[in-house]
C-alpha cells in the first residue's frame, strides 16, 4: 500500500510541477515555457520576466494549487462522511456560508488573515450545522434530502451575499462579484506561502485519518463496530475540512464543483481507497485548478474571466451526469 | 461453559418510550443464540446496545464477564463483530478491500496491512467461499454474495462473539441455508458464539441452540426451540393463526402459517354442512 501511495504521489507531483510551470509561463508577456524556466533558474538573465513570474504569476498559480487541493480534498471528505458521492463544499453550501462570513469580515474592516479567515470559518461551520440539521432523520430519501438541503442553503447564502453587496457602499467590495466567482489575483507570495503553511498540517491530519474514511463510507455503525471512535473522527474531519475551505474561500471566492470533478476522476482511475485517493486529490486537484485558471486567463480575447466560470462550466454538466447515473 | 454475554435488566428508551424493557438473558460461549419476535419488539435496539453501538437507559451488559462500558472501542471490536442489514454501498470497493476492513481493530491508524492480515483475509474468503470473487467490485454481486462478504469481514475481525441482525432477510432459500450453514460452521470450527436476530422461525428452530422470544421490549420466553416454539406461546406473541408440527429434519418444531381466507373457508364449509 505504501509503495502504491508513494508511486501515485510521485507521478501526480510531477504532473503538478509541470502544470505549475505551464501556469506561470502563460501570460501577456509572450514568452514560452523555456523562457520561464530560464527566468526561474537564472533571474539575472531575464529580470523583467523573473519579476513577473515571482511577484504576479507564481503567487497566483500557488493559490490556484492550494484552492484546487483543498476543494478536492473537501469533496472527498464530505462524500465519504455523508455517504453521498455528489456532496462537495460548494453544492452543500459550505463555501456559500464561508463567503458570507468573509464578506461580513471585509465589511467589518478585518484583515484577510486572521480576521476574514475567522469570519469565513464561522460562516462555513454555521452552514454545516444548518445542512446537517435540515438533512437529519433516517429516511430512504436522505441522500436526496442532503442535496436539497445544500441547494436551499446555497440559495439562501446567495441571497444574503447579494443583500450585503447591495446595502454596502464599501469601496473594498467593488470587486466583490469578480471575487465571488473565483479570483486568484489578489494575493502575494508571502500570503500564499502562509496559507500553505497553515494548510499542510490539515492535509497531514486528513491523510492520517484516511483509513477511517474508508470505514465511514460503509456507514457509521459499520465503522463503530470496526473499532473507530466515529463521533470524534467525524467531528475532527468536518471541522478541519470546513476550516480549510473557509480559508480558501476567504482568499479566492467561490469555485464550484471542483470537489465533485476531481474525486470522481481519481476514483474512476485509482479506486475508492481513501489512503490513495486523498494524496491523489490534493495533487490532482491542484493541477486541475491551475489548468482551469489557465483557461480563464487565455480564453477571453481581452482581460480574463473568473476561474469559477470555468469550474462551473465543466462541473455542472458532470454533476447532472453523475446524478443521472446515481439515480439509475 | 463460560458466559459470553450477560444482560441484566437492560432498558433502552426512545423519546421516553421503553423500546427494550428490563430484559435479562445470558449467552454461553460457543452457543448459537437466536432472537425472534414480532416487528417493533426491540430486537435490533437490543442488539445495537449489546454491540455498544447504542446507549442503554439502564441495566448492565457484560461481555465475557467484563462490563461493556469498560471496553475500549478497539478492544471491543476484537471481541465482538457485528453484521448489520447493509444499506447501499456508494463506493466501488472490491470484495477483498471490504474484507480487509475487518482487520482494522488489529491495525494501526492508516490500516496498513501485513502478512498476518493478508493471511486472515485469505482464510475468511476461503471460509465463506468467496475466493473467486475477491477482486470483484461489490456492486457486481448479488444480495446473498454481498451478505457473505460482510460475514467474511466480520470473521476477519477474529472475534469471539458475532452478532448478526437478520442476515438472511431478502435472500432466496438457497442463500438463506448457505448463510445459516456458514454460521453453524463458524460455531463448530472456530468456537465463535453466534447471536442472531431472525424473522424466520423455522430457520431459527433448525439451527438455534437457544431461542429468545421478545415482544414489546420484554422477554416472552427463553430456552431450547422445543420449549419456546409452542402453539400457545407463538400464537400469543405473533397474534396470528398458526399450525405446529415436527419437522422431519432434526425433529425440531415447525410452524405453518394459516391464512385468514383458509380459516374462513373452513368455517363456511362447516356452516354449510350444519345447514344441510
Amino acid at each position: 500500500m505504501i509503495k502504491r501511495i508513494a508511486l501515485i504521489s510521485i507521478i501526480l507531483t510531477a504532473v503538478l510541477l509541470l502544470t505549475m510551470l505551464l501556469g506561470i509561463s502563460v501570460g501577456s508577456s509572450d514568452r514560452n515555457m523555456m523562457h520561464t524556466l530560464n527566468a526561474i533558474i537564472h533571474p539575472e538573465r531575464e529580470p523583467v520576466l523573473s519579476a513577473i513570474v515571482y511577484k504576479i504569476r507564481f503567487p497566483r498559480v500557488l493559490l490556484a494549487v492550494i484552492a484546487g487541493a483543498v476543494l478536492s480534498l473537501g469533496g472527498v471528505v464530505f462524500q465519504s462522511i455523508l455517504r453521498n458521492p455528489l456532496a462537495e463544499p460548494y453544492i452543500l453550501g459550505i463555501s456559500g456560508g464561508a463567503a458570507i462570513g468573509a464578506i461580513l469580515g471585509i465589511i467589518m474592516g478585518f484583515a484577510r488573515f486572521p480576521g476574514v479567515g475567522f469570519t469565513a470559518f464561522a460562516g462555513s461551520i454555521l452552514s454545516l450545522i444548518l445542512i446537517l440539521y435540515l438533512s437529519s432523520g433516517q429516511t430512504l430519501f436522505q441522500k436526496d434530502r442532503l442535496l436539497l438541503s445544500g441547494v436551499m442553503v446555497n440559495a439562501f447564502c446567495s441571497a444574503v451575499i447579494m443583500f450585503l453587496v447591495s446595502i454596502t457602499r464599501d469601496a473594498r467590495l467593488h470587486n466583490i462579484m469578480f471575487w465571488l466567482m473565483g479570483d486568484f489575483s489578489a494575493i502575494n507570495t508571502v500570503q500564499a506561502s502562509l496559507l500553505l503553511v497553515m494548510l499542510i498540517p490539515c492535509f497531514i491530519l486528513i491523510f492520517f485519518l484516511s483509513h477511517t474514511l474508508n470505514l465511514l463510507s460503509m456507514g457509521k455503525e459499520s465503522a463503530q463496530s470496526a473499532g473507530i471512535q466515529t463521533r470524534v473522527i467525524v467531528l475532527v474531519q468536518l471541522v478541519t475540512t470546513s476550516f480549510m475551505v473557509s480559508l480558501v474561500v476567504g482568499y479566492c471566492g467561490l469555485l464550484g464543483f471542483v470537489g465533485l470533478v476531481v474525486p470522481h476522476l481519481m476514483r474512476i482511475r485509482l479506486g475508492p481507497d481513501h489512503r490513495v485517493l486523498i494524496p491523489a486529490c490534493i495533487l490532482g486537484g491542484g493541477s486541475y485548478m491551475v489548468l482551469c485558471d489557465i483557461l480563464a486567463r487565455t480564453l477571453p480575447e481581452q482581460g480574463e474571466m473568473p476561474t469559477g466560470v470555468i469550474t462551473a462550466l465543466i462541473g455542472a454538466p458532470l454533476f447532472i451526469y453523475f446524478l443521472k447515473r446515481a439515480k439509475s | 461453559m463460560k458466559t459470553a454475554i450477560e444482560v441484566n435488566n437492560l432498558t433502552c428508551r426512545y423519546d421516553h418510550r421503553a423500546v427494550v424493557d428490563r430484559i435479562s438473558f445470558s449467552v454461553r460461549e460457543g452457543e448459537f443464540f437466536i432472537i425472534i419476535g414480532p416487528n417493533g419488539s426491540g430486537k435490533s435496539t437490543l442488539m445495537n446496545t449489546v454491540a455498544g453501538l447504542s446507549p442503554s437507559s439502564g441495566g448492565d451488559v457484560l461481555i465475557r464477564n467484563r462490563p461493556l462500558a469498560d471496553y475500549p472501542r478497539k478492544v471491543l471490536a476484537r471481541t465482538v463483530a457485528v453484521v448489520r442489514q447493509q444499506a447501499s454501498i456508494d463506493f466501488p470497493f472490491t470484495v477483498r478491500e471490504i474484507v480487509m476492513m475487518g482487520r482494522t481493530p488489529h491495525q494501526g491508524l492508516l490500516g496498513l496491512e501485513n502478512s498476518i492480515d493478508q493471511a486472515a483475509v485469505d482464510e475468511a474468503l476461503l471460509f465463506t467461499d468467496l475466493q473467486d470473487l475477491a477482486n470483484r467490485n461489490i456492486h457486481q454481486l448479488s444480495g446473498g454474495e454481498c451478505q457473505r462478504v460482510f460475514i467474511a469481514r466480520a470473521i476477519c475481525q477474529d472475534p469471539q462473539i458475532m452478532l448478526l441482525d437478520e442476515p438472511t432477510a431478502a435472500l432466496d432459500l438457497a442463500h438463506q441455508t448457505r448463510i445459516m450453514d456458514l454460521m453453524e460452521k463458524l460455531k463448530v470450527e472456530k468456537g465463535t458464539t453466534i447471536v442472531m436476530i431472525s424473522h424466520d422461525i423455522n430457520l431459527a428452530s433448525l439451527y438455534a441452540d437457544t431461542l429468545l422470544l421478545v415482544k414489546g421490549g420484554q422477554t416472552v420466553k427463553q430456552g431450547t426451540p422445543d420449549t419456546v416454539l409452542t402453539y400457545d406461546i407463538l400464537e400469543d406473541a405473533y397474534e396470528c393463526h398458526l399450525l405446529m408440527d415436527i419437522s422431519p429434519v432434526k425433529s425440531r418444531p415447525r410452524v405453518t402459517l394459516v391464512p385468514d381466507s383458509y380459516l374462513r373457508g373452513i368455517t363456511e364449509k362447516e356452516a354449510n354442512h350444519g345447514a344441510d
